[in-house]
């Protein structure tokens, strides 16, 4: 049987046609892009190419783009290099819903004294742009918020809020990530100073990254070293991988489309027939406003994991929310910031497809998903109390709900 | 991905006495919904005060729903008093281990058992006397003092490895930390000791004696829960002699059982020199 992939927000397949584009680089074209002698120069060219389709994807300049090592070296460049070029400013604001290389940036950084303001979300994953409106002060350094989100695909107003920073005159970050090559990002209509992405997220390899940078965005390198990159990031060009991101940017624009039709109504009928056909199963996030390839689903009263090792018995491959996946002992961080009670965050599988995924990869985990969710619930105390209209045991039920643990 | 042993995932996909006995002589449930895992265990007893039946409902991940798997089998057919001595490690070793954060799954076996049989007495399962030193999972400083002087955990992150303890906001971290102190006192305790110093020197029938009894104990049961068996055939100086028997003898994996499991854990609990040799019939 083949395996049904629809984890593309952990990581893409790496494109065969990016693979071919790399390949020369490794054996034949391995010169250094700074070399005084043409059989290294002439790598440069190619470096150049990457830039500008990399910048075309986003419609930005491609002096604007600086390569890094991945989304996560992008997103710590962005807020740290920008806190270097304001020292005086202490006040640094993102979401509660930030992936790890925001977030904990952030906790990094409270750790450090800076004052940090996490922004909530309501019950659908949404900010309240009010609540940013309140938290920024004379002292803000910067405002970080995702354009998507990797676990529910929820995304946020990126322009309104670029509008409400920039009227501050604030510099305004934002992890596009899971965004760019699956919704249109356009630099020279957004009003954004920063924008991470990740090229294994896009059907690139995983280990190449790169940071928009807005011409005039004042910015003090993370990574010092050498010239590389107009003297913004130290190291010499990884240039087999930043070919491939070039390459693999091409192909995002030309899926663009796709992405928003086939696999979109692939997800689309997913979910509908996922929620249909199993009972106590909810979506988390706003149905109306996310990634075209994404879909958080609850299973209320089971458990992630098991869910996950039983989905790999018939071969499909998704990711949970749940507390045991991690190895850290609490479910989702995200999923709590939305106030999902317990009963279904830790029964969350998150689905996320691509444009190498097909109806019939479909068809079977629609097919497969009802009977390994009942056996599950077979298994599980609280699925029975539930059927049987029985209260959830008051020696089970635990804490009062999430609120203790923020403190 | 956590690697799991096989007998994790057996007792995973194909959980042995799942359900609730309708009139058990025991109920015990621990565990809660907010911290991801939950056991309901029900036993019930034979006209000679024996473990008749043992049914479980879990919610939880793999170890947790293996962990209460084989719990149901081991306690049938044992009195309150044999069943009452099974500890959380006795659950991972029957398992072929667990990973250390997963720890906390067998110590959840083994506190619905003590809650059952708590239940069966009539004696209250409250924790009440005891303080709640982890508020996100519940977990009492009496729990936390027993389960790491049992498993001989002195850091903060192994009792949250095993308890949960400490795993949420963190806010507890001193506090266990000050039960590891008081508990330890100063002196830190030797790290896995195996039961009887293995390597020390044995007579001939203390060696024996010790081979059988760590075949008895450590090796024998998990092998049987796969539906094998082995035979102690003969000794002769260091090298032990045995057979394989019910599922294991046609098992293509049984060299690698004979050498990586039996004569590690000979070695380990007997004398660093054992070699075990399977007989063929």
């Amino acid at each position: 049987m083949k395996t049904v992939y629809m984890d593309n927000n952990a990581t893409t397949r790496t494109d065969p046609a990016v693979v071919e584009a790399m390949l020369p680089f490794f054996s034949e074209l391995y010169g250094n892009p700074s070399s005084m002698h043409s059989f290294g120069g002439q790598v440069g060219r190619h470096v150049r190419e990457a830039r500008e389709k990399i910048a075309a994807l986003i419609n930005a300049h491609p002096a604007e783009i600086l390569f890094t090592s991945c989304g996560t070296e992008s997103d710590n460049a962005a807020i740290m290099g920008t806190l270097r070029s304001y020292p005086d400013k202490k006040h640094f604001i993102m979401t509660r819903v930030e992936h790890p290389a925001v977030l904990n940036v952030g906790h990094y950084l409270r750790a450090r004294g800076y004052r940090v303001t996490e922004l909530g979300v309501d019950r659908k994953g949404r900010l309240d742009l009010g609540e940013l409106r309140d938290a920024l002060s004379d002292d803000t350094a910067l405002v970080s918020v995702m354009t998507a989100n990797n676990e529910t695909g929820v995304i946020f107003p990126i322009d309104e809020i670029g509008e409400i920073v920039k009227a501050r005159g604030i510099p305004f970050h934002t992890d596009a990530v899971q965004a760019v090559g699956k919704i249109p990002m356009d630099m020279a209509r957004q009003p954004i100073d920063m924008l991470s992405l990740s090229g294994h997220k896009l059907h690139a390899p995983k280990g190449v990254g790169a940071l928009y940078i807005r011409r005039g965005t004042k910015f003090t390198p993370f990574v010092i070293g050498g010239h590389q990159e107009s003297g913004k990031r130290g190291g010499t060009e990884n240039v087999p991988y930043i070919v491939g991101l070039g390459k693999a940017s091409e192909l995002a624009g030309e899926h663009l489309k796709e992405e928003n039709t086939r696999v979109k109504k692939m997800r689309d009928r997913l979910e509908k027939e996922l929620l249909e056909r199993i009972p106590n199963a909810m979506i988390n996030g706003d149905p109306g406003n996310r990634l075209p390839n994404t879909t958080s689903i609850s299973f209320e009263y089971v458990e992630g994991e098991s869910i996950l090792l039983l989905m790999n018995a018939v071969q499909i491959c998704a990711s949970s929310g749940s507390a045991c996946t991690s190895g850290s002992l609490e479910p989702s961080h995200v999923l709590r910031a939305m106030g999902v009670p317990f009963t279904a965050a830790h029964g969350s599988i998150r689905f996320s497809l691509s444009v190498y995924n097909s109806e019939e990869d479909v068809d079977h985990v629609i097919e497969q998903m009802p009977p390994i969710i009942q056996k599950v619930r077979d298994i599980s105390p609280f699925w029975k109390d539930f059927q049987a209209g029985k209260p959830i045991s008051a020696l089970m039920a635990g804490g009062s709900g999430h609120d203790h643990h923020h403190h | 991905m956590w690697e799991y042993t096989e007998a994790v995932m057996e007792h995973f996909l194909h959980p042995r006495n799942v359900g609730e006995i309708e009139d058990a002589d025991g109920t015990g449930e621990v565990g809660s919904l907010a911290c991801g895992d939950a056991l309901r265990l029900t036993f019930k007893l034979d006209e000679n005060q024996r473990i008749k039946e043992a049914k479980f409902q879990t919610f939880g991940c793999a170890s947790a729903i293996a962990s209460s798997s084989v719990l149901t089998e081991m306690i049938k057919g044992k009195t309150l008093d044999e069943a009452e001595k099974i500890t959380n490690k006795e659950i991972a070793e029957y398992l072929g281990g667990l990973p250390e954060e997963k720890m906390h799954c067998s110590v959840m076996g083994m506190e619905a058992l003590e809650a059952a049989i708590a239940n069966y007495r009539g004696q209250p399962v409250e924790k009440q006397d005891y303080e709640i030193v982890c508020k996100c999972f519940g977990i009492t400083d009496k729990e936390i003092e027993r389960v790491a002087r049992e498993n001989n955990l002195t850091t903060v992150e192994e009792v949250t490895h095993y308890t949960k303890a400490g795993g949420g906001c963190q806010s507890c971290h001193p506090k266990i930390k000050m039960i590891l102190d008081q508990l330890w006192d100063g002196k830190k305790p030797e790290k896995a000791a195996p039961k009887p110093a293995a390597g020390k020197k044995l007579t001939n029938l203390q060696k024996i004696r010790l081979i059988e009894e760590t075949l008895e104990r450590e090796i024998i049961p998990p092998m049987r829960a796969d539906g094998g068996d082995l035979e102690l055939i003969d000794i002769d100086g260091n090298t032990v002699y045995v057979g394989l028997r019910g599922a294991c003898s046609s098992c293509p994996m049984s060299d690698f059982t004979l050498k990586k499991y039996v004569e590690t854990k000979l070695k380990e609990f007997v004398h660093p020199d054992i070699v075990v040799e399977e007989v063929k019939l």
